[in-house]
């Protein structure tokens, strides 16, 4: 056996006791509107799968692929400031953290109005939520650059721009991936909370509509397929580092 | 090759001056080793011919040029090898071509090649760094100092971190290299027996600020072994200069 694979036992296992804990405590309740059972999930998963897949994960996922996008831009257009100013450091970083105090729930419904119940309101709280750990995490990078490897390459001769090619856009680059890793699911989660409270499709709203009919598994189904949404993404962000990163734990 | 003119320099943390209107010379392919208490400044003089610091008083020379006029002049070779995970040995050992930017791609290649073979890592150039012991990581860190074209090499305690057999393999093999491009080197080493066996001539900086630089020139010609450091007047000099720094220290 991998030695991954066996790495992954403890989780599954744990995983599995989960489930079963849920479909026993699903099955003493019986009232499925209030504790559907996984299978209850699943099976309603599979009836649901035409709308689901093919108009409300695709609305959901252009809100996560555009918000992702700009958030990226965002964070890493700030980071790099950051960097190269001090003066911009010393005026942007309170106010990123600042923006983190503000309940993206209570303001999601003032997107809404602003901006109605189009792509761009839960584009919004979707970037709100998820530029914050790319900017942090990747001026993190920033600040772990080895000054002694500045100043060697200095003594080279090299310009701002080597130094930032050759030098601090690799030690950046785990930092960006683990920026990304945890982007992913927050911008799943802000797509989601942007449509629950105002849109005409997506999963969230779908959510939220199943809940107006008591479909405890309707509820559950379009999280379920969110969360598997969201690992697989993760998953392939995760390949894609290790091949980027192959010096990475060396 | 090097001129330190009535030199001064205060870091802006400290109340008093490090170094205070310092004047030494360095012959054109002289081995040159700075040797003195931990804290005294050494470092501070090689970042001051390196351009990392800028004098507060006095001039430095390089080829009777001052340094503010000059690129590439030197070649500067830290403690810690700083090899880039992120790259090939080979890739870190062209990185000063990399930015001087004067060859294409395959001269850039045959001369870290060739630099490589000269430091014996021929076979080691697409390894990654992390590959490499100890004593060849320096080796690596060596070729890639040549490989900044400059005929003047400071060489800031590049073998502190390696163990005592490696060190004694390490300073012979520098002093082979020494022989073959016979560059101007100045060495920084707080090992006494180091410093007689590879030097022309030793600079003892004593207590801070240093105002001079105690000359002592090393009376054994080229080629030396591990014997060499058993004659007399060897042993008489090692002894003088331990003498010198132990007084410095209490």
């Amino acid at each position: 056996m991998r030695k991954t694979n066996r790495a992954n036992i403890p989780a599954a296992l744990l995983s599995l006791a989960l489930l079963m804990i849920w479909q026993a405590a699903a099955m003493g309740i019986q009232a499925a509107y209030i504790l559907p059972s996984p299978l209850q999930v699943i099976l309603r998963l599979w009836e649901l799968r035409r709308p689901l897949f093919s108009a409300h994960l695709p609305a959901t996922m252009t809100v996560v692929v555009v918000g992702l996008v700009l958030s990226v831009f965002l964070g890493l257009g700030l980071a790099i400031l950051m960097d190269c100013y001090p003066a911009a450091e010393k005026a942007l970083y309170p106010l990123i953290i600042a923006s983190q105090t503000i309940p993206t729930t209570a303001l999601a419904p003032l997107f809404v109005l602003w901006f109605g119940y189009g792509l761009w309101s839960k584009v919004l709280v979707t970037v709100l939520m998820t530029f914050f750990p790319i900017t942090i995490t990747v001026f993190d990078g920033f600040r772990s650059v080895k000054t002694e490897m500045t100043d060697l390459l200095f003594t080279f001769g090299a310009n701002k721009q080597q130094i930032f090619w050759k030098l601090k856009f690799p030690t950046i680059l785990p930092y960006f991936f683990s920026a990304i890793k945890m982007a992913i699911p927050l911008s799943i989660i802000g797509a989601a909370i942007g449509e629950w409270l105002g849109a005409q499709n997506g999963l969230g709203y779908f959510s939220r509509r199943m809940m107006t009919q008591l479909d405890g598994a309707g509820v559950f189904a379009p999280i379920l397929l969110l969360s598997v949404v969201a690992m697989i993404l993760v998953g392939i962000i995760s390949i894609i580092e290790k091949r980027v990163l192959t010096w990475r734990g060396q | 090759m090097l001129t330190f003119q009535d030199v001064s320099f205060q870091y802006k943390t400290e109340d008093s001056p490090l170094i205070n209107h310092l004047s030494f010379s360095i012959n054109k392919g002289e081995f040159v080793s700075i040797i003195g208490p931990s804290g005294c400044g050494k470092s501070t003089i090689f970042r001051l011919v390196n351009g990392l610091l800028k004098s507060a008083g006095g001039e430095i020379f390089v080829d009777k040029t001052n340094i503010k006029s000059q690129k590439h002049y030197c070649g500067y070779m830290p403690q810690q090898d700083m090899l880039f995970p992120w790259r090939s040995v080979a890739e870190n050992v062209r990185l000063p071509l990399e930015i001087q930017g004067d060859l294409s791609n395959p001269e850039m290649d045959l001369r870290a090649n060739q630099a490589l073979i000269a430091v014996g890592l021929e076979e080691w150039g697409e390894k990654s760094p992390q590959e490499l012991s100890g004593g060849m990581r320096q080796r690596a860190a060596f070729a890639r100092t040549l490989l900044t074209g400059s005929d003047l090499l400071l060489l800031d305690e590049p073998f502190s971190a390696l163990d005592y057999l490696t060190r004694l393999t390490m300073r012979e093999w520098l002093l082979k290299q020494w022989e073959q491009e016979r560059k101007t080197v100045l060495f920084i080493t707080h090992d006494v027996e180091e410093a007689l066996f590879l030097s022309n001539r030793i600079l003892v900086a004593q207590n801070a600020p240093i105002t001079h630089l105690q000359s002592f020139d090393v009376p054994s010609g080229y080629p030396r072994s591990m014997q060499t450091l058993q004659q007399p007047e060897m042993f008489a000099l090692k002894e003088q200069l331990i003498s010198m720094l132990r007084r410095d220290k209490l």
